[in-house]
């Protein structure tokens, strides 16, 4: 893991898929402990602090001033008993966030990956997330417009790889995970499974074409395979 | 006599939710109350549920020893079981399935609610607009959906109420709400106004009122609720 993303630059932009599952827990965690910093970041949510060494990601990338700007869907908790990790930074002016509503944002990166570099929608039409943009009406209705996002890295989870970099996710752990491995320009992959010749893995069956894919790793023994939600415990690579 | 007063657990108003879904809609669950709604739903009301990261055709809640990791609501924690006939689209394409119209009604939890149909969800504060708060989906669906369902407290912790003229927090839609389900009531909102169609058990439409902050026109109809 630490191999993979040990050219990682400072002052890149990193798209980080996962929504629940689908985390690339593993290559975060060997972010966490190379010394970049000054990320722009791109994810559903900005996350928590993990007292686990082998959970540390955003929310503890945030906390230790190593991201400039998040890209977000959540970048506050919904709860208000509950503060967010990016809450307090954001008031004090050391962070900066732009929120974007979920399906902008998948559609923002879809885009980017995508070569269409803006497109309309309905969603946040009369609400402060459109405040400033280009209205426009299409059939009578109200659209507003947003532009793609494209990054200098995605780190993705995949279920199953072969030699050729072909992917396949499994059940929701899908979620932005092939959007984001179309829209950077090195896509460093983490696997599930053990990665298989180019060949073994059926054409039809593939979600994201291995020409998009910089580099594979398989999540070694040990490693962070799922979460388990409950206790908030890592359920580890065993073979 | 008067029947003892009894404001509505989460799983009552989850359940009313589901009572209120029309035969073969698809629907979307949000985070909170609405995600319970998937326990409630009967076999026969041949419901399809869509999830925004992508799972269309969940059933209800994974008991124990029957999660899977990889499968999860709204929540993105709560594991779910699959219906037979289920698919999984990534992020990009759950919300093409949103904003393409398919959605029949989807839940969403909220602070706020006024007559007009729109709703406030995704920001506890008034400030000026700093780019902190947890919008979600809510705002795609929202403005794509058919209708939109909440379920919601009546009133704050400190007893204001949240059924309101107008939301004084940033709305995540200006219109679209057609239901609210609260813990002392159900009520429904058409042509600008709030409509209180069922109460929970002890309460009157005077007490309701009282906690709220708009007008209610009292249904013919109204009843107690069936939970």
């Amino acid at each position: 893991m630490d191999e993979a993303v040990a050219d990682f630059q400072d002052n890149s932009s990193l798209m980080i898929p996962g929504f629940g599952p689908g985390q690339p827990t593993n290559l975060l965690a060997a972010l966490w402990r190379t010394k970049a910093t000054g990320l722009t970041t791109i994810s559903n949510g900005v996350g928590f602090e993990s007292a686990d060494p082998d959970q540390k990601g955003l929310g503890d990338l945030v906390m230790a001033g190593r991201v400039k700007k998040v890209i977000a869907a959540f970048t506050a908790s919904t709860r208000p008993s509950r503060t967010g990790t990016a809450e307090a930074l954001v008031a004090n002016g050391t962070l900066e966030a732009e929120l974007v509503p979920q399906g902008t944002l998948a559609e923002r990166i879809r885009s980017g990956g995508a070569g269409i570099p803006a497109f309309y929608t309905p969603a946040g039409v009369g609400t402060e997330t459109a405040t400033g943009k280009e209205h426009r009406d299409f059939n009578g209705r109200t659209y507003v417009m947003e532009t793609a996002l494209f990054a200098d890295y995605a780190f993705i989870r995949a279920h199953k790889a072969d030699t050729a970099g072909n992917l396949v996710f499994r059940r929701a752990a899908r979620n932005f995970n092939p959007i984001m491995a179309m829209a950077a320009k090195n896509v460093i992959v983490e696997v599930e499974q053990p990665i298989v010749e180019a060949g073994e893995i059926d054409p039809d069956q593939v979600h994201v074409p291995g020409i998009y894919v910089t580099t594979l790793v398989r999540i070694p023994v040990g490693g962070v395979l799922h979460i388990n939600r409950t206790t908030g415990m890592a359920i580890r690579q065993t073979a | 006599m008067a029947e003892e007063k009894q404001p509505l657990t989460r799983d009552q108003m989850a359940a009313i939710l589901a009572q209120n879904m029309g035969y073969g809609w698809i629907v979307n669950l949000g985070i909170g109350i609405p995600t319970n709604v998937s326990n409630f739903l009967t076999p026969d009301q041949e419901i399809v549920l869509h999830s925004e990261n992508g799972v269309i055709g969940y059933g209800r809640l994974a008991g124990e020893g029957e999660e899977d990791p990889d499968i999860v609501n709204a929540s993105a924690t709560q594991p779910v079981t699959l219906n037979p006939g289920a698919a999984i689209v990534h992020h990009a394409d759950s919300f093409a399935v949103i904003r393409r119209g398919m959605i029949d009604v989807t839940c969403l939890g909220a602070y706020q609610v006024a007559p007009d149909g729109s709703f406030a969800n995704w920001k506890t504060t008034n400030e000026p607009w700093n780019n902190l708060g947890g919008i979600g989906g809510a705002m795609d669906l929202a403005s794509c959906a058919k209708q939109i369902y909440l379920a919601m407290e009546h009133t704050t912790r400190d007893g204001e109420p949240r059924l309101l003229e107008k939301c004084t927090l940033p709305v995540t839609a200006p219109s679209g709400v057609t239901l609210v389900v609260t813990n002392l009531a159900v009520v429904a909102v058409r042509d600008g106004k709030f409509i209180l169609e069922q109460h929970a058990p002890g309460y009157t439409a005077e007490e309701i009122q009282a906690v709220t902050g708009a007008p209610l026109e009292v249904s013919p109809d109204f009843r107690r609720v069936a939970v």
